[in-house]
């Protein structure tokens, strides 16, 4: 009746006999996943979050999310006899009175600064690369998803504490829900249960960030961890790398170790840095106090741009029929950022469109061969990277003696003008070292050594690269031209399609503008052998070291 | 030039009257030397009569000093923002030009020409005797704005500033309370009691020589600094180890 | 022309200019040929294991022999240290082993699968599509439309319950924009000092001077009702100046707001209602620190730079019969950050 299968062990034999893991394991231990460093960005995404998890665990063990007003008297000397709110002294007890408390505190929030930093590297990396592309587009809009999710888990948590700093945050929070026409004010006294700031808004940031933010959070990345399963890894163009398959190396044993210990890498990390590096001492900001500021009050790092983006807005509001309309807060912190986001999440189908590039593509693009998209996306690190500076107009101020005035109007012009210049230049980048990238192919390696020939010439020996080499620079796609459709058919009807094909082609020609075109397998050949008759010519006539001349038939290699 | 000088100030000190040259109490004699000191080193900004200098465009080369009081120049003078370097928005703290004694002729001298605030006692100023919890609950709601919670200063508008509080002799922290350095407000009796300013400098010598628990302090300005290493040295030690790990061996 | 196909092959037009040389030989690692150099790697990996096992061990007896005294920072640090260097020590040597271990003693030589294509089979969709039919049918949705309009009827005010269950998360009884149009300042209320809260006379205050206030009614607030008492802090906060006479203007309508030069001002920004106070004594502006608003006190609060609109809400003062200052009354306008409905009220009522 029962199999007695001597699969395994008995544990493992149970296991298949009630989960058919055999076939998972057949299917899955050996799975091929290819090798690069650029790879392992979203990793550090996820083993952070794994970080995250664990030390915020801890915390919830000691912290009260509680707003009922309590008098110190701790161990910190400095605070004893203030009045506090529960959140705020639960945080100075984990800090001073527990063992290894600070150390959890400080683990919790590195890794939360190095969830966001590296989900955004890693965005920029598959954007960059364009790993977006189809059948891709799900995990690219579930990652835009996870990175938000990701601030809403920073602010919600660095709030908790309730302290000086994060609590000017809050009320910054409370005027932007003010600002949203019709209902803000209603909506204001929802979500803080009354009045700014009310008893109740830690609690509930409290639940929004330790269940219903991560819950998402840990959806999402199933998700997009079974996707990327499913679809295989991309991986970089090169000799034996084709669309249709994967080169790399088994995930047992190879990936298993080299993941494996990447997580204890990244977690190492964060411990040794919560142990030398100190972060978010809420104790020398002192309790949250609505009528009390400090100089030099800024968000954690990833909503600094939102923060930049505020300071340097004019002071755009009106009155109109008695209804106030405060476009100087909407516009940065509700309408612009709503832009971005879409623009972000509808990247891969406006790129579509622009490319007529509907085919699968597992293999990346090096970003030189796409210049617009490689240009789009530093005037976007750019256009992102003023708005932070921004963000700490005070500090660079006071740094650089600037006044913050001029800083605040260099960047109210800058952050119109240097994007779309920063997207310029890197699109003559990319498409310079495209063409270098066919110099080097048709005519060699420059090697720095330079002869003479018997006519005096002088010329830089070049040394032809490895066919491997070779074929990695010239096997990306080639850009694909959209032509117009006609405007009327053979019959003379009409194209509904005309005006869409128009717009669609003038769009194909801006992206693909002043790409260097790879050549044909003829146009190579020709290039290589006119290559080959100019180093035979160049030896024929060389003048050797000695003096002398080489023999007419004379080959180096 | 220097000699000129002194040869300007020797030739005052002939011309001025009898009976000031003829009285020979100890405090008299540092007026004197204060007054000498301030014809050599802070006439040409404020004048000659102390009394200020103004430009021809009516623009302030240098404020009247009658009136300021001992403290103004006690504080000035000892944290080295007087003699100021150039005219600026801001006199910042520079390296002392005058000794102790030299400081205190000066302001003598200074404040014999109108009452104003006097230089503190000791016991006014003493961090022991302040109460450091009390003392930050004042610090918040006053200084803090400006100067930030941990006394790491902060921008003021067109190039202004406030500048940080490590470093400060407690002294002077107390006159700058009093007496309301350029940009600063003044924060004086009955409202800030000279107890309370007792407790604040308590405060802000206790954050100063506090350690930082959880480490390197990296500037105790907050996400600032945070969000700056945590690119530099987390993930580039991460992304170093990635490229290390994605590596072909040798 | 758009492609559509999903063709994986990469468009030739006029073929691809080099053929591909396929995978580049395997080039064997010093630890594959060279037994010591493998043992050696061997002893690498043990070694960052077995130091990893010491600093567990060290967490321990860090954490035993390092409890945290009371008011002692620099304990606390040497702890904080102690125990952060041997965890992170141990995962980050664990991590450092397995990954040596791989990179030096696995088989780096590359494997090579194939991908599949994504779309179903042809049989895989005409299956789908039956099944979906079958359920279809089967279901009558399609006959019964009476059965589908009313259930899209049910569902669709399903929301309302949902939405509306969530109305007592805040007070909306009196509406919030009239909540907001009034604080616990009124007519007679004394000005105090924050902190201290005592009462200030005119003549205390110097030119040059900035007092952080509140109104003397915070005091009343009882005990019980702490909530009260911060959001008052969070509406009712003020700032008092003194300037010279000649140093300000004084707008119509406001002549007897100030006391013998002294002014009195909201303390939060009407941006986004951080607290202000930052005051620059020579030029009379006042810096919120948020986002750099500054405010020209000696103009009536007007904005003068940054992304601040409405100028500083000014309080009327008047000296009460005792001789300290005190309000005239409350706010003229409603304080703090802008709201769609703000500019409907004037002296907390409705116009």
């Amino acid at each position: 009746m029962s199999a007695t299968t001597k699969f395994a062990s008995k544990p493992v034999a149970a296991l298949d006999q009630r989960l058919t893991i055999g076939k998972l394991a057949k299917d899955n231990l050996r799975k091929v996943f290819p090798d690069h460093w650029s790879f392992l960005l979203g990793e550090i995404a996820l083993y952070s979050f794994i970080v995250l998890l664990l030390s915020g665990t801890f915390l919830t063990l000691f912290f009260k999310p509680s707003m009922v007003e309590v008098i110190y008297q701790g161990s910190y000397v400095p605070l004893r006899g203030v009045p506090m709110s529960e959140a705020y002294a639960s945080t100075l007890d984990i800090s001073f009175d527990v063992r290894g408390g600070l150390l959890m505190r400080q683990v919790h929030h590195w890794s939360a600064l190095l969830f966001v930093a590296s989900m955004t590297v890693h965005m920029f990396r598959v954007f960059f690369t364009g790993a977006f592309r189809r059948p891709r587009e799900i995990n690219w809009s579930i990652g835009g998803v996870l990175l938000l999710m990701g601030l809403a888990a920073g602010f919600t948590g660095y709030s908790l504490p309730d302290d000086l700093l994060s609590g000017t945050g809050l009320r910054i929070i409370e005027g932007i829900v003010l600002s949203i026409p019709v209902v803000g004010t209603y909506l204001s006294f929802l979500v803080f249960g009354g009045d700014y700031p009310g008893d109740d808004i830690i609690s509930r940031l409290y639940i929004a960030h330790v269940l219903l933010v991560p819950g998402l959070i840990l959806a999402l990345v199933g998700a997009h961890l079974l996707i990327l399963w499913y679809q295989k890894h991309t991986q970089w163009p090169g000799p034996g790398r084709t669309e249709k398959n994967v080169v790399g190396y088994p995930l047992f044993p190879v990936y298993t170790a080299k993941a494996g210990g990447f997580f204890f890498v990244v977690s190492g990390v964060t411990v040794l840095m919560s142990a030398l590096i100190q972060i978010n001492p809420v104790w020398f900001w002192g309790p949250y106090d609505p009528s009390q500021v400090t100089a030099g009050t800024q968000p954690d790092w990833y909503i600094g741009w939102l923060d930049g983006m505020l300071r340097v807005m004019p002071g755009w509001e009106w009155v109109i029929f008695g209804y106030t309309l405060s476009l100087n807060v909407m516009i940065p912190s509700l309408i612009m950022p709503g832009v971005l986001t879409v623009l972000l999440l509808a990247y891969p189908a406006i790129e579509r469109f622009a490319t007529g590039d509907d085919r699968e593509h597992h293999l990346l693009d090096r970003p030189r061969n796409n210049p617009t998209r490689t240009g789009i996306g530093v005037m976007a690190i750019v256009f992102y990277g003023m708005l932070w500076l921004s963000g700490g107009n005070d500090f660079v101020a006071t740094i650089f003696q600037i006044p913050v005035n001029y800083i605040t109007q260099f960047m109210q012009i800058g952050l119109i003008v240097l994007p779309p210049l920063a997207f310029i230049i890197t699109r003559r980048i990319a498409i310079g070292l495209q063409r270098r990238d066919l110099e080097r192919v048709e005519h060699g390696r420059e090697t720095g050594v330079i002869r003479m020939t018997t006519e005096g010439e002088f010329y830089e020996e070049h040394e032809p690269v490895s066919e491997y080499e070779a074929y990695a620079l010239m096997s990306h796609p080639r850009p694909n031209m959209i032509e117009v459709e006609p405007a009327v058919d053979e019959n003379g009807v009409k194209n509904p399609n005309h005006k869409k094909s128009k717009r669609q082609a003038a769009l194909n020609r801006f992206y693909w503008n002043n790409t260097v075109q790879k050549p044909t397998a003829e146009e190579m050949h020709r290039e290589l052998d006119h290559a080959a008759h100019e180093t035979e010519e160049h030896l024929e006539h060389e003048i050797l070291p000695g003096g002398g001349h080489n023999p007419p038939e004379a080959t180096r290699h | 030039m220097a000699v000129a000088l002194a040869g300007l100030a020797g030739l005052f000190s002939l011309l001025s009257p009898a009976s000031q040259a003829a009285t020979t109490t100890a405090m008299s004699t540092e007026i004197e030397e204060g007054k000498q000191l301030f014809l050599v080193g802070c006439s040409s900004c404020h004048g000659v009569n102390a009394d200020g200098v103004i430009r021809e465009d009516g623009t302030v080369l240098g404020p009247s000093l009658i009136g300021v009081g001992a403290a103004s120049v006690h504080f000035q003078v000892g944290t080295g923002r007087m003699p100021m370097a150039r005219n600026n928005v801001q006199a910042p703290r520079k390296s002392i030009a005058y000794d102790e004694e030299q400081t205190l002729a000066l302001a003598a001298y200074v404040a014999s020409l109108a009452p104003g605030p006097a230089i503190p006692e000791p016991d006014q100023y003493d961090p022991a005797q302040g109460d450091i919890a009390r003392g930050g609950v004042l610090y918040r709601t006053n200084c803090a704005q400006c100067h930030n919670t941990t006394g790491q200063g902060g921008a003021l508008t067109l190039g202004k500033y406030a500048p940080k509080l490590t470093g400060v002799e407690p002294v002077h922290m107390y006159e700058a309370m009093v007496t309301g350095p350029q940009s600063m407000p003044v924060f004086v009796e009955p409202v800030m009691s000279s107890e309370d300013k007792r407790d604040i400098i308590a405060y802000l010598k206790n954050v100063e020589s506090e350690a930082n628990p959880g480490g390197l302090g990296v500037g105790r300005i907050g996400p600032v600094s945070e969000g700056l290493w945590v690119w530099v040295i987390g993930l580039g030690a991460l992304i170093g180890a990635a490229a290390w790990l994605g590596a072909r061996s040798s | 022309m758009t492609t559509h196909s999903s063709d994986l092959e990469p468009a030739s037009q006029g073929g691809d200019p080099l053929p591909d040389p396929g995978l580049p030989p395997h080039r064997p690692r010093l630890s594959d040929t060279d037994a010591k150099s493998a043992k050696r790697a061997e002893r690498q990996v043990a070694a960052m294991f077995g130091i990893a096992a010491l600093a567990s061990l060290g967490f321990v007896a860090a954490y035993l022999a390092l409890p945290l005294i009371e008011g002692d920072l620099v304990r606390l640090q040497l702890s904080n240290l102690a125990l952060g260097l041997t965890l992170g020590g141990a995962l980050f040597l664990i991590g450092l082993g397995a990954i040596q271990w791989a990179k030096k003693l696995m088989p780096d030589v590359e494997m090579v699968q194939e991908r599949h294509p994504f779309e179903s089979s042809p049989e895989d969709q005409a299956g789908a599509i039956a099944a979906f039919q079958a359920g279809v049918e089967e279901s009558g949705i399609g006959r019964r439309k009476l059965i589908r309009n009313s259930l899209i009827g049910g569902m669709a005010l399903l929301p309302l319950p949902i939405v509306f269950i969530l109305g007592d998360l805040g007070p909306l009884n009196p509406s919030p924009p009239r909540v907001r149009a009034s604080t616990i300042w009124g007519p007679g209320v004394r000005v105090v000092n924050d902190v201290t809260f005592e009462p200030i006379r005119p003549e205390d205050l110097q030119v040059g001077q900035l007092v952080n206030a509140m109104p003397a009614t915070y005091k009343d607030i009882p005990e019980t009702e702490h909530v009260d008492a911060l959001n008052a802090r969070a509406f009712a906060s003020v700032i008092l100046v003194r300037m010279e006479l000649d140093e300000f203007e004084v707008p119509q309508g406001r002549e007897d707001w100030d006391v013998d030069g002294i002014l009195c001002y909201s303390k939060i920004c009407t941006h986004v209602g951080c607290p202000i106070s930052l005051y620059e004594q020579q030029t009379h502006n006042m810096l919120c620190p948020c986002h750099q608003s500054t405010f020209a006190l000696a103009e009536s609060g007007k904005v003068v730079f940054g992304p601040a609109k409405r100028p500083l809400p000014q309080l009327a003062l008047e000296v009460d019969a005792e001789g300290y200052l005190a309000a005239q009354g409350d706010f003229a306008e409603p304080v703090g950050p802008s709201y769609w409905e703000r500019a409907k009220f004037e002296n907390g009522e409705r116009i």
